[in-house]
């Protein structure tokens, strides 16, 4: 690998240190969340821990939204583009979408291949991430442009790269994530694991809970292809309102409301951390955390 | 200094071909064949020279295979995973309820293809004849096309970039042989990439009779569904109107309605009103929907007392009364 070529991406990703993408042949099953939340939960699991999170559904991006990061743009510094970070002037979270370069937020962009991977490239290349402990990759629905686009560019830092696969419990979304992983297999990716996203819901009213997308789906999966299990997320709605509304919601009597500069915590984080999913969210991180060097070791040699 | 570059500074998709290069001007451009990307793209003699440019060979062929279909129906939505393909097939189901109605579902989604499963046809291929490749019928007067029919084996991803996605969908439209028949409903893939402007390419001179908007009622997918009416804007198309599903839960335990994606923002009702869209109604959760979808049942037959059945129903006949087959 030493001997590999410097492009522009290696330079840039040279020192980022792992590369996680987040992945799953169906939409709207939690990619995003799933890797807004796997970014907080790096992020705090460390004081020291630099994540960025790149984006790459160019034409549905909603990690801009999550972070609560709407309406933000890109600055052009002489080194590159500028991420936008998540957490204020701590400068540990770097945050990078299309959602940023747009000059209204619903405007569509109506992209074919060719323009797709042109811009996968500028943000491989043209971000000036820094130094990065994690890098997380947010991809859209399919295995298509975006995703060979992706492997295509990092081919040179393969070892570096890993995937999480998302998906929801029922039928019809376990057959895309099956076709998800057949692609990992194609390309030589290794897979962390699998989460279960939306497995069951709990009535807020008698606390009953109830299986709105059937439930066990993903666990079964992977015992059946012998790939790591993550863990199940339920349906939290708490969660749900914190990354789409992404505006803290000032309680009720409060006159005092801090400037956002001033707040100097990372309050989006403090959110996230009273929901019940950060607490099982921490169980998917300790495992991927514990599967990372085996699969790294396991692809770099 | 911001925003470095602004993404939307390009030809009119439409007119950009598929094998083009990153910064292609768009065949119509003034700069075609002219501009710094043209440099060393095959096309580029074509372009700069001033012979009127033809058409797709493939457009006569298509406007001759729809010929034979009255409507022509898109279910679109920025977002994924909000129930497309679940409603696609309803309104399928719906329509071919009655015997005299010949209806057909194409499925454009390419890499995660949904509709075999919710139909029940999972295992079902296609088979070519003389007319062309023949869809795969439910029951008579339901006929369905999808890559899923194509695939050795369930488990196997579809690697394809745009181009042989495009070369798909022109076959589906072209080489299938879907009859007479009075509805087309088309299932498409989340975003607004190259299927979206592909079908509407190749579609243009049949004419879509309109697109079906679904979403569900967070912000974050209502966000995506706005950028694919901004499509249907740029592109022409009619927005019959806005679908919502998954709106409000009722609990089996104690029967109390709750909001598990909450519209923080208005949800559907709110986007169809600012984007001056008709509401064709909202869907409640139910489990049950859900369940059908994966054992290839219709929700509507199974559970013909629910209050989704209802909301469906409403909806459907609604459609049909914009088209005017009411």
């Amino acid at each position: 690998m030493a001997f590999a070529q410097e492009t522009p991406v290696t330079r840039r990703l040279k020192r980022i240190k792992h590369i996680i993408i987040v992945c799953s042949g169906k939409g709207g099953v939690g990619k995003s969340s799933v890797s807004a939340q796997l970014a907080l939960s790096l992020h705090a699991s460390s004081p020291t821990a630099r994540v960025g999170i790149l984006d790459v559904d160019l034409t549905g991006p909603s990690i801009p939204r999550m972070l609560g990061l709407d309406g933000h743009g890109v600055h052009q510094s002489s080194d590159g583009w500028v991420p936008v970070y998540a957490d204020g002037s701590e400068a540990r979270l770097a945050c990078m979408s299309v959602g940023f370069l747009l000059k209204k937020k619903d405007d569509s962009v109506v992209w074919r291949g060719p323009k797709k991977n042109a811009m996968i490239r500028q943000f491989l290349s043209d971000v000036r991430w820094g130094e990065l402990d994690f890098l997380v990759i947010d991809t859209p629905p399919g295995t298509s442009d975006e995703h060979l686009s992706l492997l295509e560019h990092m081919a040179p830092v393969h070892d570096r790269l890993s995937a999480v696969i998302v998906t929801t419990p029922q039928a019809v979304a376990l057959m895309d994530a099956m076709k998800c992983l057949s692609f990992t297999r194609a390309v030589n990716l290794p897979v962390l694991g699998i989460v279960e996203n939306m497995s069951g819901y709990v009535c807020p009213c008698c606390g009953e809970i109830s299986n709105v997308f059937s439930t066990g789906g993903g666990a079964e999966m992977a015992k059946q292809e012998a790939v790591p299990f993550l863990g199940s997320l339920p349906v939290d709605t708490e969660l749900v309102t914190l990354l789409d509304a992404a505006e803290p919601e000032a309680a009720p009597g409060t006159s005092y409301e801090p400037h956002p500069a001033e707040r100097g915590s990372f309050d989006l984080l403090d959110r996230y951390q009273k929901t019940p999913s950060a607490a099982l969210f921490k169980n998917v991180v300790d495992e991927v955390m514990r599967t990372l060097p085996k699969v790294e070791e396991g692809s770099g040699s | 200094m911001l925003a470095v570059q602004h993404p939307l500074d390009v030809a009119d998709p439409r007119n950009v071909p598929e094998n083009a290069p990153e910064h292609c001007p768009g065949t119509e451009s003034e700069l075609a064949g002219k501009s710094a990307a043209c440099e060393g793209c095959a096309n580029q003699e074509i372009c700069a020279s001033n012979i009127p440019k033809g058409p797709d060979p493939a457009l006569p062929l298509i406007r001759e295979r729809m010929s034979t279909v009255k409507r022509k129906i898109l279910v679109l939505s920025g977002k994924g995973g909000v129930g497309k393909s679940t409603f696609t097939a309803q309104l399928g189901w719906a329509f071919a309820a009655d015997d005299d109605i010949q209806t057909g579902i194409m499925d454009v989604d390419i890499c995660g293809p949904s509709i075999p499963t919710i139909l029940g046809i999972a295992s079902e291929q296609v088979h070519s004849s003389a007319a062309g490749w023949s869809p795969v019928y439910v029951q008579d007067n339901l006929g369905v096309m999808s890559v899923g029919f194509m695939l050795p084996s369930a488990k196997d991803a579809v690697m394809w970039r745009g181009p042989k996605k495009n070369g798909i969908i022109s076959q589906f439209l072209k080489d299938v042989d879907w009859g007479t028949l009075d509805y087309l409903v088309i299932d498409t893939p989340p975003g607004t990439s190259d299927e979206h402007l592909s079908i509407v390419q190749y579609l243009k001179e049949s004419g879509i009779d309109g697109a079906i908007v679904v979403t569900t009622p967070q912000e974050v997918a209502l966000q995506d569904v706005r950028r694919e009416i901004d499509f249907c804007r740029k592109v022409g198309i009619r927005v019959l109107g806005v679908v919502e599903n998954m709106a409000g839960f009722v609990c089996p335990g104690c029967k109390t309605e709750s909001q598990i994606f909450r519209p923080t923002t208005g949800g559907a009702k709110k986007l169809a009103k600012d984007m001056g869209m008709e509401m064709l109604g909202s869907v409640p959760l139910d489990p049950r929907i859900g369940k059908s979808a994966d054992y290839g049942v219709s929700f509507l037959d199974e559970y013909p007392d629910s209050p989704a059945t209802t909301a469906y129903l409403d909806i459907i006949h609604r459609i049909k009364e914009i088209l005017g087959d009411a």
